[in-house]
C-alpha cells in the first residue's frame, strides 16, 4: 500500500497542466499542488459523485487534460458512472481511484466486499479501454507518465493506506482554504470561462 | 379547472427550446415520454447525449459540464429526481449551478386526482429544496422553458420545468 501524500508528490512532478480533481485526497493536494487556479479541491459535495464531476468536466474541457482522485467508497456508490465514462471515451479523462478498504472518514469501517473486490475488472467489464493496478510507490512512480502519455480514459487502481479519522466532523482540521463556489470560479477564470 | 388535455408538448418544441437557450449536453435517463425526444436529440449534432444510469449522478455530470464552461441539461423523470436529493443539494444547489431540470411528471393529472404517488411528492420535494419551477403541458407553454433558463441564469440555481404531458405529446 502507499502512502496517499507521497503518492500525490510523484504525480505532481508529471502532472503538466492538467486540471487535478483530488476528491478525497484535497487536503493532501492543496499543500502539494502548485498550480491551485488549475485544481479543483471540493471535498465531498455529496459521495459518489467525483467520476461523474470529473467526466463532465473532460468532456466541456476536450483540450484539457483531467485527472480525478477518486475513491473506493465513491466509487462503489456510484459505480454506474464508470459505464458512462467508457461510452462516453473522453480521452483526456485520467481516473486514479485511490482502495483504502474502508470509509476513512466515519471512522475506517470497510466498504462492501472491501478486500477481494476488482476494480480494474470492473473497470475493464465496464468498457475503459485501459486499466492498471498499483499497490506500492515504486512501481506508481514507473507507470504514471505511461499512463499520462495514453488516451484516455484510463482507470487506475491504487492501493493506499487508511487515514481513519474518529475525531467529530467539527472537531476536524479545516483543509479547504477556498469554498467549492470559489474554487470553481477560479478555475473558470484560469480558462477564460465567462457568460455561465 | 378544464379537464380538457391541451394540445401535447411536441419533442421538436422542446429540441427548439433547448437550441434556443445554447444547451451543449443533454445529461438523461429515458422516461417514457422521451422516445420522440431522444431520437431527435440524437440526430441534432449541437448536442452531446450523456446517457446515465442513475439520476443522481445527472447532477454531478451536469456540475462538471457546466464548470467547463458549456451548458448542460437534466431530462429525467420524476421518480429519479427523488432519488438525486443528495446530489441536487451538494452538487447543484451547493456549487450554484444554473442547470434547467425537464422533469417528466408521471402521475400528474389535470383533474387532480392520481394514485401514483411519484405525482404526490414532485412539488413537495422541489419545495423543499427550494427549487423553482414551471409546468409545461403542451407547446403553447413552451415560453415557459426558456423562462426557466433565464430564472437559472439569473439566480444561479438549478431550475425545473415539469413536463405533465403524460402519454401524450413526448412519446406520440
Amino acid at each position: 500500500m502507499m502512502d496517499t501524500s507521497e503518492m500525490l508528490m510523484v504525480f505532481n512532478r508529471h502532472r503538466g497542466n492538467a486540471i487535478v480533481v483530488p476528491g478525497r485526497s484535497g487536503r493532501h493536494w492543496v499543500r502539494i499542488s502548485e498550480k491551485p487556479d488549475r485544481d479543483l479541491p471540493l471535498g465531498d459535495p455529496a459521495m459518489g459523485g467525483h467520476a461523474s464531476f470529473a467526466m463532465g468536466l473532460a468532456l466541456a474541457l476536450p483540450r484539457e487534460r483531467i485527472v480525478l482522485f477518486d475513491s473506493d467508497g465513491d466509487v462503489q456508490m456510484g459505480m454506474g458512472i464508470l459505464a458512462t465514462i467508457a461510452e462516453q471515451k473522453p480521452r483526456n479523462f485520467y481516473h486514479f481511484m485511490l482502495d483504502n478498504e474502508c470509509y476513512a472518514t466515519t471512522g475506517g469501517q470497510p466498504v462492501p466486499n472491501a478486500t477481494t473486490i476488482a476494480y480494474d475488472a470492473i473497470a475493464r467489464a465496464c468498457g475503459y479501454p485501459r486499466v492498471h493496478a498499483c499497490d506500492n510507490l515504486e512501481t506508481f512512480s514507473i507507470l504514471v507518465e505511461r499512463i499520462l502519455a495514453e488516451p484516455g480514459p484510463v482507470f487506475t487502481w491504487l492501493k493506499v493506506r487508511p487515514e481513519v479519522e474518529n475525531q467529530p466532523i467539527g472537531a476536524r482540521t479545516k483543509w479547504r482554504i477556498r469554498s467549492q463556489v470559489q474554487a470553481v470560479a477560479d478555475l473558470k477564470k484560469e480558462l477564460g470561462i465567462t457568460g455561465c | 379547472m378544464s379537464e380538457t388535455q391541451p394540445a401535447g408538448l411536441s419533442p421538436g418544441t422542446v429540441l427548439a427550446e433547448m437550441k434556443k437557450n445554447g444547451v451543449t449536453h443533454v445529461v438523461w435517463l429515458p422516461d417514457s415520454e422521451t422516445n420522440w425526444l431522444y431520437l431527435l436529440m440524437k440526430a441534432e449534432p449541437s448536442l452531446t447525449l450523456v446517457g446515465v444510469n442513475r439520476e443522481g449522478l445527472a447532477f454531478s455530470c451536469a456540475a462538471g459540464i457546466w464548470a467547463g464552461g458549456k451548458v448542460p441539461l437534466i431530462l429525467i423523470q420524476n421518480t429519479g429526481l427523488m432519488e438525486s436529493g443528495d446530489s441536487l443539494r451538494g452538487w447543484a444547489l451547493g456549487l450554484n449551478v444554473p442547470v434547467v431540470l425537464m422533469v417528466g411528471y408521471r402521475g400528474w393529472t389535470r383533474h387532480g386526482v392520481s394514485s401514483d404517488t411519484a405525482a404526490t411528492y414532485t412539488e413537495r420535494f422541489l419545495d423543499a429544496f427550494g427549487v423553482r419551477y414551471f409546468q409545461v403541458e403542451g407547446d403553447a407553454d413552451a415560453p415557459r422553458i426558456s423562462t426557466a433558463f433565464d430564472e437559472a441564469r439569473k439566480t444561479q440555481r438549478p431550475v425545473a420545468v415539469l413536463v405533465a404531458d403524460e402519454y401524450h405529446g413526448f412519446n406520440r
